[in-house]
């Protein structure tokens, strides 16, 4: 459904690109006011600077080491995330309306997860079916009747936007568990800052190097002691991990420990860790560490990640753990589908942000759909993250259709599907010039005890391949620098 | 040692450190002014920057307008601006070229790449995008310098002098940079109106590279009297003012051991030191963050007058 009726965020729609004749985009309207310093800047830009351009900034990202590991590609332990130098613009309106949404779905977000780990109201009232929560593998038990400290649940949570039209925006994902990419978000301003000064002359754009000022104050918020000022670590499972290069990088930006598991150990429910100057106590963990790994005495016994006891801490409330434990039920895409009426029964307001359509083939109904029209749908596994696993009906061939309609009988309710999104595109350069590409949108939403803040914009994910849907970086996707425009040159 | 000798090396410590300082200024003004008004995008973050190097005056004998275009260029290039980078990396260069035996061939070889590639630059900059190279430039060969004479040099007068030179001009643009926005720093308590002063203070720490470094020795978000404090009084940065005075007399007890002899040179710095040492943050806003900075840039050239006295410059 990639086709010509696709919305273009700079030009309104794909087919403009097609029919541009003499400088790069012909006569096509610019429709979003503040694309036009930026098509300016491209109808003026020869290729042979805009390829400077692009191997410079690639010169800056190797200086910089920022860096990412795909998994089972030995060749790729240190690769870099294809960086797009057009960058991706919002106007303040449409932030602001995106912002109100964002709140307003983490707020329903965190009152979800209070709940089914509390007392399960939304259970009672049977908006959602109880096996669908208290039967799901990524229901915590260990966190039924727990609170963690000041009622929040997810401190970060990166909500994935998608858009198809001037104001038709979708939520794809909420990833409450650990959201990465924020360092993307941060070095791709810093680059564009030092590659493409004259474009923030004329474009003034919301800054985004106060995250980890907003960061580190709701790290703080959270602290289980009021007493002193917290001492918070950074846990990472080290430097084999994909996202290591983002661990190392907030804990630089945040002026906090970054730790591995051996480096802490509880002792009396107290967590400490090992320093030159003996045991210091640590009071709030950023942990960038799934559950199953935290704690080898509750969790998997052969994890050497994590921490033995930490859980033990945790429940004597003498440490906050950033995300909380048990968050990750609000990943599971069945629940997902569902959202709108969390959001409906946790705010009584009728929910700012769209959900894509779904179907969830644990119904026998929306099961029979599926498979009759699978070459049209998106097929994704409920726990499933990162692109892996996923059906692309439209792009997938009669074979791989068939051994995906094979798996979804036998386990129906491991699966959920949704129509193929015409995701919105952006001009983006490529070696032959400058092509639309489907790009995403993830906010970074964070919620502590002063409430939940965002800073504008996010990271935008673009997929590099032609016609591709899937901007997933372990699937060769690439990011841009996300502006939220506040004014501009009149000229 | 030639009394010529040690003030042309005193002096190459102080261009080739202001060179650098002026360097990050342009660019942590650019990145604030780019910001939209409603962040508190300064119109007149180019104003701060003339005024953080003290060039108001004469950048206003010029008739310009006041806008990037014209503060860089004046800033970097101006060859009648005796402290435009150009000028600093010329007369650092100057300055060394004629002590040339005093320094290692490595630290004299340093500056002189730096001094050919800045020959190089046009009258005038062309477009914004010739700036961050040239600013890069200007960054990398200060490290360069430093790094080669670290390593190369005979610890002995010629050493102590150049760096004595770079320590009082680095106390000297750190007071000065703080000087011009003590108005956004606000002792502790005082309401800090939001956080539109927020990229003000930020823009501080970025001038003398210390965003990180900020966090690492507060472990807090920025408040205003603690950009003061790192910049005042700490003694983990080493573009505090706190730091410079210990520099400068640890340099000129050093001196001092190896002729025999000590002076009011040695006397300023003692008190300069005493005074940093002997104080806190609060008690700086309470006599006046203002007054407290004016009154040490004061001291400051004083002990510059008296060491070129001492030493016979």
């Amino acid at each position: 459904m990639a086709g010509g009726d696709t919305y273009d965020e700079m030009l309104g729609s794909v087919s403009a690109y097609a029919n541009a004749a003499g400088p790069l985009f012909g006569n096509a309207e610019t429709i979003n006011h503040a694309y036009r310093w930026i098509r300016e800047w491209l109808d003026h830009s020869p290729p042979e600077v805009m390829a400077a351009r692009r191997r410079q900034a690639e010169l800056f990202f190797r200086r910089i080491g920022i860096t990412f590991a795909v998994y089972g590609d030995p060749d790729a332990t240190e690769r870099l995330i294809p960086f797009d130098i057009v960058p991706r613009i919002l106007e303040r309106a449409e932030w602001t309306k995106l912002e109100k949404g964002l709140v307003q779905r983490v707020n329903a977000l965190n009152a979800f997860l209070a709940d089914i780990y509390g007392k399960r109201e939304i259970l009672a009232a049977g908006i959602l079916p109880e096996p669908l929560v208290l039967q799901n593998a990524a229901y915590c038990l260990h966190m039924a009747g727990r609170q963690p400290p000041g009622g929040i649940w997810t401190h970060i949570a990166g909500i994935d936007l998608v858009r198809t039209g001037p104001d038709q925006f979708y939520v794809l994902e909420d990833n409450a568990r650990t959201p990465s990419g924020v360092s993307y978000m941060l070095e791709n301003r810093e680059v564009m800052l030092k590659l493409l000064p004259e474009l923030f002359e004329h474009v003034k754009v919301a800054p985004v190097d106060t995250y980890p000022e907003m960061l580190l104050e709701t790290l703080a918020s959270v602290s289980p002691r009021g007493d002193r000022a917290p001492v918070i670590v950074l846990l990472t499972p080290g430097r084999h991990n994909s996202a290591f290069y983002e661990h190392s990088f907030l804990a630089d930006k945040l002026g906090i420990e970054l730790v591995e598991g051996s480096d802490l150990f509880v002792r009396d429910d107290k967590v400490f860790m090992r320093t030159t100057e003996g045991p210091e106590q640590v009071d709030v963990i950023y942990r960038r560490l799934d559950d199953e790994y935290l704690d080898p005495l509750v969790f998997n016994p052969g994890s050497m990640l994590g921490v033995p006891g930490l859980m033990a801490a945790y429940a004597a409330g003498n440490v906050t753990l950033t995300n909380a434990v048990g968050t990750g039920i609000a990943d599971d895409k069945a629940i997902y589908s569902y959202m709108p009426e969390i959001v409906r029964f946790y705010t009584g307001e009728e929910p700012i942000l769209q959900n894509v359509p779904t179907w969830r083939c644990r119904e026998p109904e929306a099961l029979g759909y599926v498979l009759d029209h699978l070459a049209e749908l998106v097929v994704k596994e409920v726990d499933g993250s990162g692109g892996y696993g996923m059906l692309i009906g439209p792009h997938a061939p009669q074979a791989t259709l068939a051994a995906f309609a094979a798996k979804l009988k036998a386990a129906p309710e491991k699966f959920i599907a949704q129509p193929t999104l015409a995701l919105s595109t952006c001009p983006t350069a490529i070696d032959a010039g400058i092509a639309p590409r489907h790009v995403d949108l993830r906010p970074f939403v964070l919620s502590g005890r002063d409430g939940v803040k965002i800073v504008p914009g996010g990271l935008t994910r673009v997929a590099m391949t032609p016609g591709s849907l899937v901007v997933n970086s372990s699937q060769g996707g690439g990011t841009k620098d996300t502006w939220v425009v506040d004014d501009w040159d009149a000229e | 040692m030639l009394s010529r000798t040690a003030s042309n090396l005193y002096w190459m410590g102080r261009y080739l450190e202001r060179a650098d300082f002026t360097a990050r200024l342009i660019e942590a003004t650019q990145r604030l002014a780019a910001l939209p008004s409603s962040y508190g995008g300064a119109t007149n973050a180019w104003e701060s920057a003339l005024a953080s190097t003290w060039m108001t005056q004469s950048f206003a004998e010029r008739g310009l307008p006041i806008n990037e275009a014209n503060v860089a260029d004046f800033l970097t290039l101006d060859t009648s601006n005796s402290s435009s980078i150009r000028s600093c990396i010329e007369t650092a260069r100057a300055n060394g070229r004629s002590v040339r035996t005093a320094l290692s061939a490595p630290a004299w070889e340093a500056i002189n790449t730096a001094w050919l590639e800045v020959s190089r630059w046009g009258p005038h900059l062309q477009n914004r995008d010739e700036l961050e190279p040239m600013l890069e430039l200007i960054k990398l060969s200060a490290s360069a310098f430093e790094g080669a004479a670290q390593r190369t040099m005979l610890r002995a007068n010629a050493f102590w002098f150049i760096f004595l030179g770079s320590a009082v001009e680095r106390a000297d643009n750190s007071a000065r940079l703080l000087d011009v926005k003590y108005h956004l720093l606000l002792p502790r308590g005082e309401s800090v109106g939001g956080s539109l002063d927020y990229f003000q203070w930020t823009t501080i720490l970025r001038t003398v590279s210390a965003m990180t470094a900020y966090r690492w020795v507060y472990r807090d978000s920025v408040k205003p009297w603690l950009v003061a404090d790192l910049l005042v009084l700490s003694r983990k940065i080493p573009r505090s003012l706190a730091s410079c005075y210990e520099e400068i007399r640890r340099i000129l007890d050093l001196l001092a051991a190896e002729s025999g002899k000590r002076g009011p040179a040695h006397r300023l710095a003692a008190a300069g030191h005493a005074r940093l040492s002997h104080t806190s943050i609060d008690k700086v806003f309470e006599e006046g963050l203002h007054e407290f900075l004016t009154s040490f840039i004061v001291e400051n050239n004083k002990l510059g007058d008296a060491i070129a006295k001492q030493y016979l410059f």
